[in-house]
């Protein structure tokens, strides 16, 4: 046991931070200093792919933040490199100063490997692997910018995806015949070489790069056969080698790697490495769920406990949204192995799976890869499978006779089958876990780690937490709609379809409610339901609408409304603001205000007098500005081209646009639109629950942000290049939303649960785009009316229906 | 001697629905629910005097528009883990039409 130890840390990357983790719970309680050559601590390296595809964002992946690292007393290092370890003196040396030490872990990761061709230094070169490097390629994407990727592996085609999604025309050069083959068999290479395509990323396999050209930046990559394509951006992507130069200039021993023993240990028995760095037992390593390991045995080794590392065979999954890939172990043709092949050419889905002998060596899964943890399990396993060779490629489904259904697969996995392969952790400890009171899917991550790191095991995590909680699991992640049914919001929405029910009587008939009438709080929401889905046949119930949307006003806390007409895009004239100074001197308007939307509120309107307000603002031209609804709100903008020297498209003409097509139109909750015409945006379009922010090359496009009890950045869906494409997209997405999410859930609630590559797949896929912007057609054609005008018509319903005051005086 | 005033037509007053009544004593909000039974409660939540007139009916029960207590309409009692009470007005209709008993507004003024 070392104790009070100094210890110092070179890196803080994925395996430092676990080891440190692990260090601080286990009671460590030396001085730590920890060297990190980025200016940052820990984040979640795995996840630099959607932070450069737009999906998250930096901060959404930092692991350790400040807090954490001062709670622990860690002495941090960041920015500073460490240039040299003094062995003798036990001192290690940054540019500013040595600390000395009486443990040193190097954590050093790998550094990219270049391809050495002339050109490889100009300007525009970059590699991946860490943020500069993410946010340089996010600065090259622009819509219309060329990028080239060198190299068809794991990562290059992450990096060629996001940049694609973000809008630049991609093209990957990979030397071999196809792609990932390290993963891969030609098959499966093909397959995804297909669904990137059809991204419009271009794929040039058997590709040697023989020079990058340019003068004074990268402008062009030209390939031995004579092949040039024009390049804005080159990232270089064709392997990593371990980061030994520290550990070389000590003299250390070093392999391809640093050398380690079992515990972790390097030549010099105070000097420990884990992390890809390493290198132990002839084997290097590129993937984290070892490094986890590493960073187990690494804390108990330096805690004075006996632990051994075992290196564990590991699978793969690419992480580019929409592409299911999984492959694990072995898939080489070789003697005396055989392959049962399972091929659906119309769903796109490859199943290859390696026997030798009576064992299952190797698995390679595209489209469809829900089975792929048992394949690993039985790999990792070493068990005979001849008894189910027959069925084998089936999955679990029909392996032994388990029925099919869509957990049948998780079922059927052991208890030490793994679930997370980042971190290493099985189904047992799951269940564990949720056995011990973690029953949602925050709990059971900070329980266990599982779908901390990659996260493309959440769906697996939630099938066992679904298992083993049976309809508790139902019942908390989703409970009810009311009192009045047993019912959720998605089975009602669900079933109002299935079945064709079209009113609120049949519904309640139907499904068996439970109470006469409903309550406050399902009948609203039914109501709502079925506008959506039924906008032509079924007649909106006033009576099963909270007071608000029935008198089409916000009620006051003394009973009166307030009244808030339309300014398309937040823009109006002096004949409007004429009117509605007169309706304010007229119905005696205790206060005239600027709301945060863009328009004027005249507040304290009294009930009775609403028809007339409304009347004389519609004869000046001015309709309801739903500020009551759950249905379009504002669309703010900003000055844009017409005005703003910076502007770079005409958004207030595009907000108005916008606020034509969706106004009207009822939603789950409400909907707030904003169109910045350039980044600066002035029209805080990206907290809104739809943002458009105008570029030079077009539109950008996000939703889900949020600026009320919670504050939320909106995410990048995708981009347009015309005002008519926008349109589109937006009605679609509103159509989407309309159609799916639960009611009085907001935009980024629902996107939350439904997830945005779900809703960014159905409005990129053409058709499914078209008939969403159709269906929201429709429903505005009924929906889109003035509610004012029509209500303005009946003055008399909104006036007391007998006056016993007057009656009384007589 | 109960009298009856002639107050509206009941299509006058929307199923599940309420119309107010001005009365000396404060309004009064006449309710219609679903199956045509009717009810006169006090147009004011003890709450936080909320108009009980806007809110939505369901089967008997009135929940209140502002911070959603409900009402047992037959008792005029808050139902749940609210305390407090409206008060109630006999009422009855008759060929269509809707009577609301004045002993209230004769009760008040002799007091
Ligand atoms: C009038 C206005 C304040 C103002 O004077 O500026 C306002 C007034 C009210 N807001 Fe708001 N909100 C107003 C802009 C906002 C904004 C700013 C914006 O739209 O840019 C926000 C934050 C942005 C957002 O929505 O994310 C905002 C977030 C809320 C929320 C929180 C919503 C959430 O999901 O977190 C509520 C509560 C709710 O809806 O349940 C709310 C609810 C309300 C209600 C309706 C409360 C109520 O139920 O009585 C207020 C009605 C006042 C009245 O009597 O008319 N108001 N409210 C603004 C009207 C804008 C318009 O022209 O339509
Ligand atoms: C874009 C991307 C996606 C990936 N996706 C996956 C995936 O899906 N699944 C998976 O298993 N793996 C994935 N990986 C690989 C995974 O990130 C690495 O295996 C892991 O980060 C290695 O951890 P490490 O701690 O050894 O090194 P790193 O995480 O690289 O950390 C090393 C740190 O040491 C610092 N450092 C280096 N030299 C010095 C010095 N002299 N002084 C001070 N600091 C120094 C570096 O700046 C760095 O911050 C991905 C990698 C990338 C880049
Ligand atoms: S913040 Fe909005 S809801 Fe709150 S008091 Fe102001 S206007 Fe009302
Ligand atoms: S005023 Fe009725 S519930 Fe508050």
């Amino acid at each position: 046991m070392i104790a009070r130890q100094r210890l110092v840390v070179i890196g803080a990357g994925m395996a430092s931070g676990r080891m440190l983790e692990q260090l601080f719970q286990a009671g460590f309680d030396g001085e730590v200093t920890l060297f990190n050559a980025e200016p940052r601590g820990n984040y979640n390296r795995l996840m630099l792919s959607p932070v450069l595809s737009g999906e998250k964002t930096y901060e959404q992946i930092v692991t350790h933040d400040a807090d954490w690292y001062a709670a622990h007393g860690v002495d941090c290092r960041f920015g500073e490199a460490v240039v040299k370890i003094e062995r003798e003196d036990r001192v290690v040396y940054s540019n500013a100063g040595g600390v000395p030490y009486d443990a040193l872990v190097i954590a050093t990761g790998s550094a990219p490997f270049m391809i050495p061709v002339s050109g490889r230094d100009l300007p525009g070169v970059v590699t991946y692997r860490d943020l500069e490097d993410t946010n340089a390629m996010i600065a090259a994407s622009a819509p219309g910018s060329k990028a080239v990727v060198i190299g068809g592996g794991l990562l290059g085609l992450e990096a060629a995806a996001a940049m694609a999604a973000r809008g630049a025309e991609v093209t990957v050069i990979h030397l071999m015949g196809h792609l990932m083959e390290r993963q891969l068999d030609p098959a499966a290479g093909y397959l995804l070489q297909k669904d990137l395509e059809a991204r419009g990323i271009r794929i040039h396999c058997k590709g040697a790069t023989k020079a990058i050209l340019g003068n004074g930046k990268v402008e062009a990559v030209l390939l031995e056969d004579g092949t040039i394509y024009d390049a804005d951006l080159v990232c270089m992507a064709v392997g990593i080698r371990p980061e030994t130069r520290l550990a070389n200039d000590a003299h250390l021993e070093v392999g391809r790697g640093i050398t380690v023993d079992d515990q972790l240990r390097t030549s010099d028995p105070a000097i420990f490495a884990l992390g890809e760095c390493v290198e132990h037992d002839d084997q290097l390593f590129g993937l984290v769920a070892p490094l986890y390991d590493q960073a187990k045995v690494l804390a108990a080794t330096l805690m004075g406990q006996d632990a051994a590392f075992q290196p564990v065979q590991t699978a793969t999954k690419l992480k580019v949204t929409g592409v299911d890939l999984f492959s694990a172990g072995n898939f080489a043709d070789a003697p005396g192995r055989e392959d049962i092949v399972f091929r659906d050419p119309g769903r796109g889905v490859y199943k290859r799976l390696i026997l030798e002998g009576e064992r299952l060596i190797g698995a390679v899964l595209y489209g469809d890869t829900a089975d792929g943890s048992w394949f690993f399990d039985l790999i990792k396993q070493g068990r005979d499978v001849s008894d189910m060779r027959d069925t084998l490629i089936f999955g679990p489904a029909f392996a032994g006779g388990v029925t099919a259904n869509p957990l049948a697969a998780v079922a059927a996995l052991p208890p030490e089958a793994e679930i997370c392969g980042c971190n290493g952790v099985c189904k047992g400890k799951i269940i564990t876990a949720i056995e011990g009171g973690a029953t949602t899917l925050d709990a059971v991550r900070s329980a266990t780690k599982a779908s901390a790191s990659c996260g493309t095991c959440t769906g697996l995590v939630e099938q066992v937490m679904a298992l083993t909680l049976g309809d508790g699991f139902t019942a908390n992640a989703n409970p009810p709609m009311c009192k009045c049914t047993d019912h959720t919001h998605e089975d009602v929405r669900r079933l109002i379809k299935s079945m064709g029910l079209k009113s609120i009587p049949a519904v309640m008939q139907e499904l068996g409610w439970k109470t006469v009438g409903g309550c406050a709080s399902c009948r609203p929401a039914l109501n709502y339901y079925l506008i959506a889905d039924w906008p032509t046949e079924y007649t909106d119930d006033r009576q099963s609408r909270l007071v608000n949307e029935r008198n089409h006003g916000n009620i006051q806390k003394d009973g009166t409304y307030s009244v808030v007409p339309r300014m398309w895009g937040g823009v109006t004239s002096p004949a409007e603001l004429r009117a509605i100074a007169d309706a304010a001197d007229r119905y005696n308007v205790p206060m005239v205000k600027v709301t945060g939307g863009q328009r004027i509120d005249l507040l304290g309107v009294k009930k009775e007098d609403l028809p007339a307000i409304w009347s004389d603002l519609n004869a000046a031209g001015m309709v309801s500005g739903h500020a009551y609804a759950k249905g379009l709100r504002t669309v703010k903008t900003c000055v844009g081209t017409e005005f703003c020297r910076f502007g770079t498209q005409d958004s207030t003409g595009l907000g108005i646009k916008l606020e034509k097509l969706l106004w009207g139109s009822w939603t789950p909750a409400k909907v707030k639109l904003g169109v910045s015409g350039c980044p600066r945006n002035c029209a805080e379009a990206t907290c809104k629950d739809i943002g458009v922010v105008c570029v030079d090359s077009g539109y950008e496009i996000s939703v889900a942000g949020a600026a009320g009890m919670d504050v939320k950045e909106t995410e990048f869906l995708c981009k347009a290049a015309t005002e008519a494409e926008v349109m589109e997209i937006i009605a679609a997405f509103t159509q989407l939303y309309r159609e799916n999410a639960r009611y009085l859930h907001r935009i980024y609630k629902w996107v939350a649960k439904v997830g945005l590559d779900w809703c960014r797949a159905q409005v990129e896929d053409p058709a499914t785009r078209r008939a969403l912007h159709d269906r929201f057609l429709i429903s505005q054609s009924v929906y889109q009316t003035d509610p004012w005008a029509e209500h303005a018509a009946t003055p008399a319903e909104w006036a007391p229906i007998a006056d016993l005051t007057l009656r009384a005086a007589e | 001697m109960t009298t009856f005033i002639d107050i509206a037509a009941l299509e006058d007053i929307p199923r599940q629905g309420a119309r107010v009544v001005k009365t000396p004593a404060g309004c009064i909000a006449i309710f219609r629910t679903a199956d045509d039974q009717l009810f006169a409660l006090e147009d004011r939540c003890p709450h936080k005097g909320g108009p009980l007139s806007e809110g939505i009916v369901h089967g008997t029960s009135v929940t209140c528009p502002l911070h959603g207590w409900v009402f047992d309409m037959t008792t005029g009692q808050a139902q749940g883990a609210d305390e407090g009470a409206v008060r109630t007005f006999p009422m009855r209709h008759e060929g269509g039409r809707v009577l609301l008993d004045s002993d209230f507004m004769a009760r008040r003024s002799a007091a």
